[in-house]
């Protein structure tokens, strides 16, 4: 059940699946994780939190970009390969238009103060949309057999490495993820 | 210096970009510095000011951060280049997402994949927490661009405001010199 005790709600057509994920796209400026998560887990209802977070966790591991994976993911799952097909032209196609119209324009307001202003304004905002999914992940971890302590040192230790020692996010997987799947491996034992 | 573009040239880049979708664990900007190494100092197809714009302007446009990429493939190669370049990125790594969910979700009952998807659900915690941090980069020095921080973090956890809301006020106190 979603946090709010509400139903899970499903998409009803791949032309749903193609404008919920043209719409969150178009809202994701400095990436689109977090949107997705407001907009697929609290507005459509389309999947648990904690659905979302295991998603994620796939998502990461697998080459290729998270939020892509995802709504691959989650369009495979409501109607299979059209499915993953209309929301991955969604996530895609109209923030493409306007990133290559962007890119024709760039150059002649670049200097604009106010343009520049603007972007870091809303780079700002973007850190915190991520921080607070974060905050909110929290709350399902509470469920993991691995326990909340655990869990909480598994994610001080992977922020530790990726800020403090700068390890490429390859590494971190590599020498982290297996110890952590052992864990949950041997917590799962029946 | 750039060296010019031939439509021959498409291919090797196409093929270049296939084989970095493969790498691109934890998304296509772990990729972006070997991009960088075959674009600007192998090709000779960019300069490094032309790099490094074409991935600040995608990253202060909507949508997935991926589409760097276009604009990348696009300074080399006008929209062919795009095209090619897109495509390369996203085909493998597409085809194996696809086939790796599939997989896993007819066992996903199982100790082997529950074990694997809450075994690295921390991690994935501790890498958004990093992400919001390496974010936070550019608004460090700036007592109003760190207020829109917090401010964007506690509402954002608290209500269900869609982000959109804040990502214009973002903009608008950027504008005015706020941020």
């Amino acid at each position: 059940m979603p946090e709010s005790g509400q139903p899970l709600r499903q998409p009803q057509s791949c032309g749903e699946l193609f404008r919920v994920f043209t719409l969150l796209a178009l809202q994701g400026f400095g990436g689109v994780l977090a949107v997705a998560q407001h907009e697929l887990v609290e507005r459509q209802r389309w999947l648990t939190r904690d659905e979302f977070l295991e998603m994620l966790s796939v998502g990461q591991v697998l080459p290729g970009p998270n939020v892509v994976n995802i709504s691959l993911m989650i369009g495979d799952r409501f109607f299979g390969w059209r499915g993953a097909a209309s929301a991955l032209v969604g996530m895609l196609a109209a923030p493409l238009v306007l990133m290559l119209a962007l890119a024709m324009l760039y150059g002649r307001f670049a200097d604009d103060p106010r343009v520049s202003g603007a972007l870091r304004g809303m780079g700002a905002v973007s850190a915190g949309l991520v921080l607070a999914m974060a905050w909110k992940l929290v709350g399902s971890l509470k469920k993991n057999p691995l326990g909340l302590t655990t869990c909480l040192a598994l994610g001080a230790l992977t922020v530790g490495l990726v800020v403090g020692m700068r390890w490429p996010l390859a590494w971190v997987l590599a020498g982290l993820g297996p110890i952590a799947i052992g864990l949950a491996w041997w917590k799962l034992r029946p | 210096m750039t060296v010019p573009f031939h439509t021959a040239d498409l291919l090797p880049l196409f093929l270049h970009f296939v084989m970095l979708s493969l790498l691109a664990v934890g998304g296509a900007i772990t990729t972006a510095p070997d991009m960088h190494r075959y674009l600007v100092g192998e090709q000779h197809w960019l300069t490094d000011a032309q790099f490094t714009a074409s991935v600040a302007l995608a990253q202060a446009a909507p949508g997935p951060n991926v589409l760097f990429v276009a604009v990348l493939g696009y300074n080399v190669a006008g929209l062919p280049g795009a095209f090619v370049t897109m495509a390369g990125i996203m085909l493998p790594s597409t085809t194996l997402a696809l086939w790796a969910t599939r997989w896993g979700r007819s066992r996903r009952e199982t100790r082997g994949v529950r074990a694997f998807t809450l075994g690295l659900a921390p991690l994935t915690l501790g890498l958004l927490l990093a992400t919001g941090w390496v974010l936070t980069e550019p608004a460090r020095d700036s007592p109003g661009a760190m207020l829109l921080v917090g401010l964007s973090t506690v509402v954002m956890a608290r209500t269900r405001l869609s982000p959109m809301w804040l990502v214009a006020l973002g903009a608008v106190a950027g504008a005015a010199g706020y941020a």
